[in-house]
């Protein structure tokens, strides 16, 4: 029995009764971390001196008026394209091997805020471009459900660490599906919030129009708790919407009477396995018996997203890596006599081989004669694809539908064709697309992996997708079940 | 008929100033070609009316009042620098 196998609320309540101390919390972590990270390889940098010496702080503060903050104690993981003061700061790339950042990222800051303690860095696909984690600069990490599978990507260090008790939840990002589709792949739940809601200020950019930091955690609640905790407006970040954070804890009332649910006909179509598609029938049986409707609807430009997603995104990263360059900061060739060769070369040595085909595509979608024709295209369809949410969200509460079309994929499996991997892709990136918030929550197995229902909801109504969520998740037993390791 | 060139391939790379292996080129031109394929199916799609979107959400240009700050110290500037001198980021010569 793990402390994580408790809820957040209970273990607050523990840790203010001193039935348990903040050291106790620590302890588990790095205890478990020992137990099985050989197998799971989900960090890439553990800070356990300083978190050994915040959780001496924070256990001084039990019992005093300062023993406060949302999180207080509660051990948390950190993907490694966030950056974190003083603590390497990777995203997974050769490139920033050695990078050791002079700020905290606002959420960063925000944790320090709430009082949680950083247990480590997570590995991800090399900046967060991948769905397996297999494009990681430096190791594999692997499901904790079956070693022999990815855990999804790109945040699949957040993940895997959360499914495998390492940490109490973490921190990912999600461009195309990179919190959810591992929170699927792994048996745990992860949001990517409205676009604007949390602030991407420290957080190594990718695609910046699509981008968002968000929570994984074991439960609906404790994820409420950790997005409570880092949304907001941000000074620093001129994306950060200017919208009220509600009491997103507030909202699991566990009732969804009245709900109406729309079901995209597009997301149990072709390409979806038998057994989701199954996965998804009963869990609309179980939202029905708890008061909810559901109808079938159609998302018709849905088959264009995966497409306009990787022109976009490639494009807004090949501008966005341009800074890799090797001069103010990580690595640099040492094979150049001029400036020229220090930029080609540094930047052919330091990325993998999936960044660079994605900058590739993206200059080539942004280049002269090419750039209305795709890049601006894409752009439009874009509209298209936002529009499809619209029109569903004048009439329905939610959309739901799988995470992904099949369960976790053995290692090695997408390698050779990238077109094969995009694919996994297909169900969250129209959520990105659209700016919108979607959660994966645990809803089934298939051979003994887990497999993720997908809820997506309105601008700014995690509040929503949360209680439905919750609802699902309090008449079902799936995230009650843990990986053998 | 291929869709991209190992030409283009090559002054792509240029452009994103990556140093490419005739290897790379040809693995490139291959599977750059598929991608872009795939991406042409858009072009099923009439889109001559609609607006393209940048931005999901409502925003215009988001101004504050400008306060001067300290910059960053010098020290905290150079730590992640791979070759430095003299308190100034090194590069190899740029002029000739």
């Amino acid at each position: 029995m793990s402390l994580f196998d408790q809820k957040l609320s209970s273990l607050q309540e523990s840790l203010h009764k001193k039935e348990i101390s903040v050291t106790d919390l620590v302890d588990e972590s790095y205890k478990r971390i020992d137990q099985v990270e050989d197998k799971v390889q989900a960090f890439l940098t553990l800070d356990e001196e300083s978190a050994r010496q915040k959780a001496i702080e924070l256990d001084k503060k039990l019992g005093t008026d300062d023993a406060k903050g949302l999180l207080f104690g509660m051990p948390i993981g950190i993907k490694d394209n966030i950056v974190t003061r003083n603590l390497r700061t990777t995203a997974a790339s050769k490139i920033l091997e050695n990078f050791d950042p002079i700020y905290d990222a606002t959420v960063v800051q925000k944790l320090q805020t709430a009082n949680s303690i950083t247990i480590g860095k997570l590995n991800m696909d090399e900046f967060a471009m991948g769905s397996s984690t297999e494009n990681s600069g430096f190791q594999k990490t692997k499901n904790p459900w079956n070693l022999e599978t990815v855990p999804g990507g790109s945040s699949g260090g957040s993940a895997a660490a959360v499914a495998a008790g390492e940490v109490l939840f973490s921190l990912g990002s999600d461009t195309g599906g990179s919190i959810r589709q591992p929170a699927s792949f792994c048996g745990v739940v992860g949001l990517k919030p409205t676009y604007g809601r949390v602030s991407r200020f420290g957080l190594i950019a990718f695609a910046s129009s699509l981008d968002q930091i968000g929570p994984i955690t074991r439960n609906v609640e404790d994820n409420a708790y950790l997005l409570q905790a880092i949304s907001g407006l941000d000074p620093m970040d001129s994306t950060s919407a200017n919208v009220d954070v509600p009491n997103f804890v507030q909202s699991l009332t566990g009732d969804v009477k009245g709900l109406k649910i729309a079901v995209p006909k597009e997301y149990l179509g072709e390409g979806v396995k038998e057994e989701v598609k199954q996965s998804v029938l009963d869990a609309l049986k179980t939202l029905e018996k708890l008061g909810a409707t559901w109808e079938e609807v159609s998302l018709p430009h849905s088959k264009y997203a995966l497409a306009t997603y990787y022109l976009l995104s490639s494009s807004e990263a090949s501008a966005n890596l341009a800074r890799f360059d090797g001069v103010r900061y990580g690595y640099r060739s040492p094979n150049a006599d001029n400036l020229m060769d220090l930029y080609k070369n540094t930047r052919a040595e330091g990325f993998g081989e999936e960044v660079k085909r994605r900058i590739m595509l993206g200059t080539f979608a942004l280049s002269s004669g090419y750039y209305d024709a795709y890049y601006k295209k894409a752009q439009k369809v874009r509209t298209l694809i936002k529009q499809d949410f619209e029109n569903i969200f004048a009439k329905y509460d939610v959309i739901v539908g799988p995470t992904t079309p099949t369960p976790a994929f053995k290692i090695g499996e997408n390698t050779a064709d990238p077109m094969t991997m995009y694919l996994n892709d297909i169900l969250t990136i129209p959520v990105n697309l659209a700016g919108v918030p979607g959660i994966s929550v645990p809803c089934g197995f298939s051979n003994g992996l887990p497999l993720g229902l997908q809820i997506i909801g309105k601008h700014f109504d995690e509040s929503t997708v949360y209680r439905v969520a919750h609802a699902f998740e309090q008449a079902t037993d799936f995230h009650k079940q843990k990986p053998q390791l | 008929m291929s869709r991209i060139s190992a030409e283009e391939v090559k002054h792509v790379a240029n452009l994103a100033r990556l140093a490419v292996t005739e290897e790379e080129v040809q693995k490139f031109t291959q599977q750059l070609d598929k991608i872009i394929s795939f991406a042409e199916q858009l072009n099923e799609l009439d889109t001559e009316n609609v607006e393209p979107t940048s931005h999901v959400l409502d925003m215009k240009n988001v101004m504050r009042e400008d306060v001067p700050v300290k910059g960053l110290p010098r020290e905290e500037v150079l730590k992640n620098a791979p070759e430095h001198e003299n308190g100034q980021i090194k590069v190899p010569s740029i002029i000739e």
